[in-house]
């Protein structure tokens, strides 16, 4: 039985309407999949070379998300200090920003003549066009929804177990790890599935920085575009590959987010 | 222990200075924010004066005129809050266990040491609990076993019973009498029957300054301030002594001296309002004591009515309160026995 709780029929029948809309073109999409070819297409030599480049760059962006994400997340929930709100609006900046154009600033930066690329030149480093590139193209665009999320959850938990913790004796990282991160952890966890996701997504930005070359640069959405013009439907293979790995990754970020609400919840 | 303590907090109109001696408890009262929880808070290092001077047992917890602030971890000063606040991921047995772990107690050791005081509070069985399967009373006696476990120099209570139900709060405060008996405390309270049960002495705090202070008794039964008097519930007369109780207002009132003072001298007498009566004529016996009144407002009170007039409250019955047909403005006799007004010092 439907229970519509008091939701006007005209709103629901907007809702469904939208949710058509994200569902349909997925359906599309399936409807066109070669199911015959299905293996082969997704098991080729190029195509498992971008898949696990995607795979191996997405986590390491991940990590670095979760290394200095929960960092600047405990400095924005926590700290005061002058100019904190411009810090917090910067940092949220690559939510909003095209991801093209966080290429270019990244080549600005890490680039053969970039900001600090032109030093780490000189010590024989190069960055740019490199799998590494892809890693740091990927981490600029996931980091803010990790931090977003962290913060929101410290905010909502409060600072008052962790004062209790500190009139206990326990120093600033003691309280940090025995207390406000176990507290935030499902807010931790569906923030790094969050970054995750969007550094497996990643097209734009590591386009721009890191090029597309096969095996070292060459991820799945950019092995997808590639193909969509010789071969339709290994590009509509991959795409389902994507798409499967997306709805685990938001199956698994929404249970986490929902038991995080519980685990957090003051009394 | 010795704790001495004075310190300014400006924004917060806070401005303040107080001691507690060796395995004293003091409790603090006073109205919403008189700056109770300020003292709790800048005591525990949760914030910080403006400027000030705090040692314990001579080691410095801040003094702004050195520059110097000791982190609220390394004080030895641990907080019971109105709210158990135990950790919610953590288990009854490691919350009570957080405080000796982080002394860097090894961790058999420190749930060892759990269980004693988990023994102490008569919670033993509820070890291996969550906090999310407590009742109120119980997460209570787990947040005493925890506090007392990291084996502080100073414990701060704040209005521990507040957040209880009624029929546990008893039970609790029997177990912070026991444990507080020879502990340096100071538990901040809007309840009198807590500063009675648990303190030696008590200080009383209005708009962030001390107005009161002294042995619970002496304060609380004889008080000496309209205030104090407000807080424990009884009416304050002041006047002169005479031989026969207190000359106030030019009316003479018969009283026992429950205090020496010599007549003649500034005295203060209290009486308790169930003790005295309300009529709209004139009490028959002359001799009693008797006072005039305007009713200022009335203020129902569980089964009783207070009927407030400048400077004397009177509980009636409901009944009463209806059948004078009481109102503000209304005028009115107060009376009570000579034996219910107890004449002291002023």
């Amino acid at each position: 039985m439907t229970v519509l709780g008091g939701v006007p029929r005209w709103v629901a029948a907007l809702a469904a309407l939208g949710a058509l809309f994200v569902v349909l073109p997925l359906a599309a999409m399936i409807t066109r999949v070669n199911w015959a070819e299905f293996l082969p297409l997704i098991t080729s030599e190029s195509s498992v070379a971008a898949l696990l480049l995607s795979l191996r760059t997405s986590l390491a962006a991940t990590a670095l998300c979760v290394v200095f994400g929960v960092p600047m997340a405990l400095v924005l929930a926590r700290a005061r200090f002058r100019g904190q709100k411009i810090l917090r609006a910067l940092v949220l900046l690559p939510l909003v920003l095209p991801p093209v154009v966080g290429g270019i600033a990244l080549l600005y930066t890490f680039g053969r003549r970039g900001l600090i690329g032109q030093s780490l030149e000189v010590l024989g480093v190069t960055i740019a066009f490199s799998t590494t590139a892809v890693v740091l193209a990927q981490t600029f665009v996931a980091l803010p929804f990790l931090v977003l999320s962290l913060e929101g959850a410290l905010r909502t938990v409060g600072t008052r177990y962790e004062a209790v913790g500190a009139t206990l004796g326990a120093g600033p990282t003691t309280v940090l790890r025995r207390i406000t991160l176990p507290l935030v952890f499902p807010a931790l966890l569906s923030g790094a599935v969050l970054s995750f996701a969007r550094a497996l997504g990643e097209f734009g930005a590591t386009l721009t920085f890191a090029g597309s070359l096969q095996g070292t640069t060459r991820t799945l959405p950019l092995e997808i575009y590639l193909q969509r013009e010789t071969s339709p439907d290994t590009a509509v293979a991959l795409s389902l590959v994507l798409v499967v790995v997306a709805v685990i990754v938001v199956g698994f970020a929404h249970q986490a987010g929902s038991s995080g609400l519980r685990g957090g919840a003051i009394r | 222990m010795t704790l001495s303590f004075e310190a300014r907090v400006a924004d917060r109109g806070f401005d303040l200075s107080f001691d507690v001696a060796p395995g004293e408890t003091v409790a603090v009262l006073g109205p919403n924010g008189a700056g109770k929880s300020t003292l709790l808070n800048l005591v525990a290092g949760l914030v910080r004066p403006d400027a000030g001077r705090a040692t314990l047992d001579g080691e410095v917890l801040f003094d702004t005129a050195a520059g110097a602030f000791a982190a609220p971890h390394i004080r030895g000063i641990s907080m019971l809050a109105q709210d158990a606040l135990l950790f919610p991921h953590l288990s009854v047995l490691e919350n009570v266990a957080f405080g000796p772990r982080s002394a860097g107690v090894r961790a058999s050791v420190a749930r060892s040491a759990a269980r004693d005081w988990l023994a102490e509070v008569d919670a033993l069985d509820l070890a291996e609990r969550r906090p999310a399967q407590l009742s109120g009373g119980q997460a209570q006696r787990i947040a005493v076993a925890r506090a007392l476990a990291s084996e502080p120099r100073l414990l701060l209570l704040d209005e521990p019973m507040a957040a209880l139900d009624v029929s546990v709060a008893p039970a609790i405060r029997r177990t912070l009498r026991r444990v507080l008996e020879d502990r340096a405390a100071i538990v901040v309270t809007h309840d009198i029957l807590d500063a009675f049960t648990l303190a030696d002495r008590v200080l009383v705090l209005d708009a962030g300054g001390i107005v009161d202070e002294g042995a619970t008794r002496e304060v609380l039964e004889r008080p000496r301030i309209r205030f104090t008097a407000g807080l424990a519930g009884l009416n304050l007369l002041t006047g002169v002594r005479t031989a026969e109780g207190l000359l106030t207002d030019g009316v003479e009132l018969r009283g026992a001296a429950v205090e020496a003072v010599a007549i003649g001298a500034p005295a203060a007498a209290s009486v308790r309002p169930s003790a005295v009566q309300v009529s709209l004529l004139p009490p028959p016996d002359p001799a009693g004591n008797r006072l005039r009144g305007i009713v200022r407002d009335l203020e129902p009170r569980g089964d009783l009515v207070r009927v407030r007039a400048e400077g004397l409250s009177a509980d009636v019955t409901p009944a009463r309160a209806a059948e004078l047909d009481l109102a503000s403005g209304t005028p009115v006799w107060f009376a009570f026995p000579a034996a219910a007004l107890s004449v002291y010092g002023g």
